[in-house]
């Protein structure tokens, strides 16, 4: 078992969260996805923080995050496969 | 792993074991603060439990205040008790009430004879309470007597990814050996309470469930004068890559593993229905939280953080773990169990949860905290509302 860069909840997910230091710009991720043991490659945009998430696909405005195969939030700013979803173009839907 | 049947605790005299043997000063009211607090100095082996309120409160908030102090002085990790208030009436309610224990209490109130009279007699009783306390030796106890209460903090999606996951399958593996369970942080399910509500024993306890986070989640958005952004998640939690409270949400719930809740309880609460997980309608911080708990009769604490929550509380030990590796280098004093290697998948998460039980049995056998270590004491009592 190679360590990964990202771990992914669930095989429904569209974020994966950063698992090392740091990710760099433009690094080709390995991302293992915990529900299937499946790993698989994400493109980092930016340099991303540990425990902080990327976009596994590109998601518009309305868009609902996923994670833990469930709906944490809602897309407020589009946001291309590889970029840092985070408060910046992610909301919450509750309050 | 093979899972230790026993522990070595204190028993009790109605049955039930400590983790702990404290004498504790216990102020009825923040007038007597000071008092509880030089008797504690003047007798070693006593600690004091200074908080902030206990004057003019009614009604429901009243309730949960006797019933937070009284909690308090019957849980099993204290070995005697002196309660000291300004009004004889509260002070002899909370003391009878610790009594039906069969433990030693003694009541002392500062009306009509002042602060140093009645350090002096109550001080005297704790020097007698201390040294008989002292003699008491640990024994083996079953594994069935370790009340387990568990709550994170300074959440971060590490706590979601590995901490949290590592308390849910200790809670899998240990449950069936007949331990009692607490989760709380009622407000932290936001996002995640209608998968929560599923998990109740019976759809009573669902019910329940839903009523009490529906009247919490009420309360929030009538009190809240913007979305929270600044509370929930806290300015830590984002700083840890959390977004939004439903993902924080998701990840909290991960602590109670695949298990079901039997009762949703009161704050501070004594669970009435034998063994198994409850569910207690609590804030979200962890000193409130944690405090409750150990009202309710938890004598052990397991915590989960992400970025680094530094609590403690001064009855229950509060066990620290995380799987943030930036927080085990450089917060490494608050860390009882390191469960990083989760994340560089070094370790699977049946062996990050024997690592846990194996951590929390040393402490429950009398290794102290990382919180015990450093001197935290944390005591919040919850006030529902303003005093009369």
């Amino acid at each position: 078992m190679s360590q990964p860069d990202l771990i992914i909840h669930d095989e429904k997910d569209n974020v994966g969260v950063v698992v090392i230091e740091t990710t760099k710009k433009g690094q080709d991720c390995s991302a293992w996805i915990m529900e299937n043991d499946k790993t698989v490659k994400v493109p980092s945009t930016n340099d991303v923080p540990l425990g902080h998430k990327i976009a596994l696909k590109d998601l518009k405005v309305g868009d609902t995050i996923f994670k833990y195969g469930h709906d944490i939030g809602k897309v407020v700013k589009e946001i291309k496969k590889g970029e840092h979803v985070h408060v910046h173009n992610v909301k919450t839907k509750k309050w | 792993m093979e899972i230790p049947k026993s522990f070595l605790g204190y028993k009790r005299e109605n049955g039930r074991a400590g983790t702990r043997n404290h004498v504790i000063i216990l102020p009825v009211d923040d007038i007597s603060n000071a008092c509880a607090e030089a008797v504690a100095n003047n007798i070693k082996g006593t600690i004091a439990l200074p908080h902030s309120y206990g004057r003019l409160q009614f009604g429901a908030d009243l309730e949960l205040h006797f019933r937070t102090m009284i909690g308090t002085g019957k849980n099993p990790n204290v070995a005697a008790v002196i309660v000291i208030g300004i009004e004889p009436k509260w002070t002899k309610k909370i003391v009878d009430a610790i009594a039906e224990t069969g433990k030693p209490v003694e009541g002392f109130h500062i009306e009509r004879s002042g602060d140093i009279e009645t350090i002096m007699k109550a001080s005297k009783k704790a020097q007698e309470f201390s040294m008989w306390a002292s003699e008491k030796q640990r024994e083996e106890c079953p594994l069935s007597d370790l009340w387990i209460s568990v709550k994170c903090g300074e959440s971060d999606t590490t706590s979601g990814l590995a901490a949290n996951p590592t308390v849910g399958n200790l809670m899998d593996k240990l449950e069936p050996l007949g331990v009692h369970l607490c989760f709380g942080e009622t407000s932290e399910l936001t996002g995640a309470e209608k998968v929560c509500a599923t998990r109740g024993a019976t759809k009573e306890a669902s019910d329940k469930f839903m009523k009490t986070w529906s009247a919490y989640n009420d309360f929030i958005l009538k009190e809240a004068t913007d979305d929270l952004s600044e509370s929930q998640p806290t300015a830590g939690n984002i700083a840890g890559g959390l977004t939004t409270i439903e993902e924080k949400a998701f990840g909290n719930f991960q602590k109670i593993g695949t298990r079901k809740f039997v009762d949703v309880l009161e704050p501070a609460e004594e669970p009435k229905k034998g063994k198994g997980l409850y569910f207690m309608d609590t804030s979200s911080a962890a000193a409130e939280c944690v405090t409750l708990q150990a009202a309710a009769g938890f004598n052990i604490h397991l915590f989960p953080t992400g970025q680094g929550n530094i609590i403690g509380n001064p009855i229950e030990p509060v066990i620290k773990l995380t799987a943030n590796p930036l927080t085990v280098k450089t917060m490494k004093e608050h860390i009882d169990c390191d469960v990083s290697k989760l994340l560089s998948r070094q370790m699977n998460m049946s062996q990050a949860g024997d690592e846990l039980i194996k951590s929390m049995l040393r402490v429950a056998n009398g290794r102290l905290t990382c919180a015990e270590a450093l001197g935290h004491r944390e005591f919040v009592m919850t006030k529902l509302y303003r005093s009369a």
